[in-house]
């Protein structure tokens, strides 16, 4: 298990390396020179001379390759152009809220989509079946922001139920925020109204960014279940006499399992992709938003940064999903 | 003695190839007697019918302005007997720009799901074929472009690219190329210990003609299901991006995903300006959708019989 | 009075869309205690199906069983689901026939001992898994206390059988249907789980119903045998009397098909013409008839029943055209 783990710690290394180097190259194939971008209308031909020799662009790229890596190793991605703060800080204000919003819609995810799977694979051919089958169809092909969009209008605009956009009321604007979750941070600083604020502006945003996940996964869940049922060890428990219970527990869901944990691990980049929509769609100032913020800005250091972030974090997670995979499946550790 | 094993073989091999046009042709059979690929052809069809004859069926220029109906600043007339879907902010006649919208989201659609699947299938018949460190390479290369979520990569891509329309399918139909990839690499590498690949393989066929004469056709028709499959989230993409402000050049061609981002405004005031383009989106995604699941369950072996 | 009596047995699987297939049909057999009787047939002949229709293993949906199946007197046709359960595993056990497929692969194979254990008889997990052990050790499995921990993917084909075997066997039942238990091993560790089984029921009393294609496996074991063919039992007899003395055109067939130590080297083996495709719905005649070398008009105009032999005593055939028993000597020579 070990000799495993270290393996695909070692296959990481290229990996991460690569792309280093992708999004060095990218920043450098980008429109626009990062000297103007700084400098904006005041752009002289001189100025922008003395700041590229201030940045080291004038050095051999790879010179310029290594001080890049080197900072990054130490975690300087330089200053965001849109907030004029270090792209270190406002990944400290940003991650927070994308890990509460994506936390939060994942949980939503399973716990939803893993039991109308199973039920829709257990009632395999009725209508509920097919119900929670066109449903998830529905779910994949929904665009994200055309369902922020459709929520807020009914349940903000309309009933009223729910608050529009943001993650907090300004009325909560001196509330304290000691981590940055701010859900996390109403129950450490035993602040009630806080905590009902948070939550209530995390429903849509996280219901939101749960959909497509939620479909995938209950897609999953039923395939792989409808799977093990044709199983002949499942076949054997019932032989062996077993309860409904035992064999549902031990023998279905725990083979079925395999499959959904590998597909739950794989929704990472699904859920970064679906928060730069949702969070945007929401105004929720989280990673998504301030990344798709960029673009039009031209804020490249934030960029750079932030996507090598959310590249290593990924290529993490994938880790952690083949090393639990190979804690669930005992063939897979002989490997 | 050998001459004839070499010609059974052979045969062999070629009939795995004729299984491969039946299991067409029988997938073909068991596709039309799907309620859901009967909808997804359905919606298909109007989508593709749409985006031809826009300008016959459209009742008036997407760019055209009625401002006669706008009866004060903020006024945004709904649907009428004129006007069907009603107008816009700017004074268009919605329904026109729907079906102009059509076109725009095929075009970018088809081009970049052909373009993803042409660059995967050269990654993954390399890798597939050659195997050893052009294979490890190139899968590197993949994990790699796996490692950023696909909408991040889709913008990293676009914004270099610029603001035009063909930056958008590049980029939607790079971040295809992975999946493309890794689907026909593994497909091969299951064909190449196929029975018939390797009966060739013991009496010295040429390893290209049985990669390119046999493992290969064989081992297409995963990725033809997952082109269906993109082409639905290729449109979905290319809104998504629109909506982040990365769309074509000329913000007076309709595009859906625009035309959604645009209103998003009026969302108190006239929802159904929002309503429409979202709706259209989610039904010629839909319709892809049925129609690709159709075609991966028709031509799963295990439901044959 | 016998422990199972299988009475008109009939299991009809229907689909949407599908016409109704009738896999068995007018299956009656009985087992007494500790009895060894053989079910013989081609693949598709419907003694699977039968097996599992004891055992209450078929689909709710989609198939019918008809007829009567008694177990010690207890009708398990109509016995609601639990009591079957609480049946299953302790009165009536099975092994199947593919071992590699029928362990789940991510729980120790002790856990797949011990539970069936726990659930029937009583017992503390301390108890099960130092009962588990023993059992495993009874069925030939060197080491079990290392055995328990591990997962069935470390075990050989072979291995998996013998545990397969002991968990059936764990709860002492009085009825055990073995259904191909050696098709999917290699052919020397065939004869062990054979001796095993054998060696097992005979200890422990316990009735045996050996499904298999394979007379080799029949001849070595059981005590009656029951030819099937197409979801009917066309032939009934002894041991002895089946292999002296086949009547059935069918039983015949399959007899010539396997190549004996006995038969001169030049000889040929006599396959049975066609494949058990080539049926007729009994509906019509004799589903055999359009593979049968002893066909005769009236072979296809009615189906035969199963009567009594009026040349052998104790011995059942479905036949209008029997093999007669002189005819029999040249086909033995």
């Amino acid at each position: 298990m070990l000799r495993f783990i270290v393996r695909r710690l070692l296959l990481l290394i290229p990996v991460l390396w690569g792309l280093s180097v992708a999004l060095f190259l990218w920043v450098r194939a980008l429109p626009g020179s990062p000297a103007q971008a700084l400098l904006g209308e005041r752009a002289t031909p001189e100025k922008i001379r003395q700041i590229e020799i201030a940045l080291g662009l004038d050095q051999p790229l790879y010179v310029q390759y290594w001080r890049f890596l080197e900072k990054a190793l130490r975690f300087d991605f330089g200053t965001s152009i849109q907030s004029s703060r270090p792209v270190v800080e406002e990944m400290g204000r940003r991650f927070p809220a994308t890990i509460e919003l994506g936390v939060t819609a994942l949980l939503i995810a399973v716990l939803i989509g893993i039991p109308v799977g199973y039920f829709a694979a257990r009632r395999h051919g009725t209508w509920l079946d097919q119900l929670s089958v066109s449903a998830s169809l529905v779910g994949i092909t929904i665009p994200v922001f055309f369902l922020a969009y459709m929520l807020r209008y009914v349940f903000a605009n309309q009933l009223g139920w729910l608050p529009n956009t943001g993650r907090q009321e300004a009325r909560m604007l001196d509330v304290e925020h000691p981590t940055g979750f701010y859900v996390l941070d109403a129950i450490v600083t035993g602040n009630g109204p806080a905590l009902s604020d948070a939550l209530l502006h995390l429903v849509l945003p996280a219901v939101t960014l749960a959909t497509i996940p939620l479909a995938i996964i209950a897609r999953i869940t039923r395939a792989a279940v409808l799977d093990v049922l044709n199983e002949d060890y499942v076949r054997t428990a019932e032989a062996k006499g077993l309860t409904a219970r035992t064999i549902t527990r031990r023998h279905v869901l725990r083979n079925a399992m395999l499959p959904v944990s590998t597909t739950i691990g794989l929704q990472f980049g699904l859920l970064m992709s679906g928060a730069i929509l949702t969070e945007t769609a929401f105004a929720f100032e989280g990673v998504g938003k301030f990344v798709a913020q960029a673009i039009p800005s031209r804020d490249y250091a934030t960029l750079q940064g932030f996507i090598l972030v959310i590249a290593a974090l990924f290529v993490l997670i994938n880790l952690l999903v083949d090393i639990s995979y190979g804690l669930i499946d005992p063939r897979v550790r002989v490997r | 003695m050998s001459l004839q094993v070499a010609e059974s073989a052979i045969q062999q091999a070629e009939h795995a190839d004729e299984a491969g046009g039946g299991l067409w042709r029988e997938a073909f059979r068991r596709l039309v007697r799907k309620p859901a690929a009967i909808i997804g052809a359905i919606f298909v069809a109007i989508f593709v019918i749409v985006a031809v004859f826009a300008p016959l069926i459209a009742p008036y220029s997407p760019t055209a302005t009625d401002l006669s109906q706008i009866k004060g600043p903020g006024h945004i007339p709904g649907p009428s007997s004129t006007h069907w879907l009603g107008l816009d902010d700017l004074g268009r006649d919605v329904f026109s720009r729907m079906i102009y919208g059509a076109r725009q989201s095929l075009v970018v659609g088809v081009v970049s799901m052909a373009f993803g699947m042409v660059g995967g299938i050269i990654l993954g018949l390399l890798a597939g074929g050659l195997g050893g460190w052009v294979d490890a390479t190139i899968m590197r290369f993949v994990d790699m472009m796996l490692a950023i979520p696909g909408l991040l990569f889709a913008i990293g891509i676009a914004a270099m690219l610029g603001q035009s329309l063909v930056s958008v399918m590049i980029a939607i139909g790079v971040v295809n190329i992975p999946v493309f990839a890794r689907l026909l690499r593994g497909q091969m590498l299951a064909q190449r210990e196929a029975d018939y690949a390797l009966a060739a393989k013991s009496l010295g066929v040429k390893r290209s003609r049985i990669i390119l004469g046999h493992v290969f056709p064989n081992s297409l028709s995963p990725v033809i299901v997952q082109g269906t499959l993109t082409l639905a989230t290729a449109i979905i993409e290319a809104a998504g991006l629109a909506f982040l402000g990365l769309s074509g050049a000329d913000p007076a061609i309709p595009e859906w995903g625009r035309m959604l981002a645009d209103t998003q405004k009026f969302l108190t005031s006239a929802p159904q300006l929002v309503f429409y383009p979202g709706i259209a989106i989610v039904l010629s995604a839909l319709g892809f959708t049925l129609l690709g699941e159709s075609l991966r369950e028709a031509l799963d072996p295990k439901n044959r019989r | 009075m016998s422990l199972l009596d299988v009475r008109d047995l009939s299991i009809v699987f229907s689909r949407r869309g599908r016409r109704d297939v009738r896999a068995v049909d007018e299956v009656t057999f009985s087992v007494a205690a500790g009895e060894t009787v053989g079910l013989v047939g081609e693949s598709g002949c419907g003694k699977s199906v039968t097996s599992l229709a004891i055992m209450g293993l078929l689909p709710k949906r989609g198939a019918a069983v008809g007829g009567s199946i008694k177990f010690d007197g207890t009708e398990l046709t109509s016995l609601p689901a639990d009591k079957m359960r609480g049946l299953r595993g302790r009165d009536i056990a099975m092994v199947f026939q593919d071992p590699m497929t029928s362990l789940n692969p991510v729980i120790p194979i002790g856990l797949q001992v011990t539970e069936v254990l726990r659930r029937h008889r009583d017992m503390d997990a301390a108890a099960a898994s130092k009962e588990a052990a023993s059992l495993l050790e009874r069925v030939g499995i060197p080491d079990p206390a290392r055995r328990l921990k591990e997962y069935p993917h470390q075990l050989s084909g072979g291995m998996r059988q013998r545990a397969l075997i002991a968990m059936a066997l764990a709860c002492k039942p009085r009825l055990l249907i073995a259904d191909e238990p050696t098709t999917a091993l290699d052919v020397t560790i065939q004869a062990q789980i054979l001796e095993l089984l054998k060696e097992l029921v005979v200890d422990s009393g316990t009735a045996l119903v050996m499904i298999t294609h394979d007379l080799g496996v029949v001849a070595g074991m059981c005590d009656s045998v029951h030819v099937m063919y197409s979801g009917r039992i066309v032939e009934r007899a002894s041991r002895w009397e089946l292999f002296e003395a086949p009547r059935h055109p069918y039983t015949a067939g399959l007899l010539a098909s396997v190549p004996r130590l006995d038969q001169a080297r030049g000889e040929k083996l006599e396959p049975i013409p066609g494949s058990p495709r080539d049926t007729i719905p009994w509906t019509q005649g004799c589903a055999f008839a359009p593979r049968c070398r002893n066909r005769i008009e009236s072979c296809t105009q009615g189906a035969p029943e199963l009567v009594a032999d009026k040349l052998r005593p104790d011995h059942d055939l479905r036949c209008f055209n029997p093999i007669d028993v002189a005819e029999q000597e040249a086909v033995t020579l």
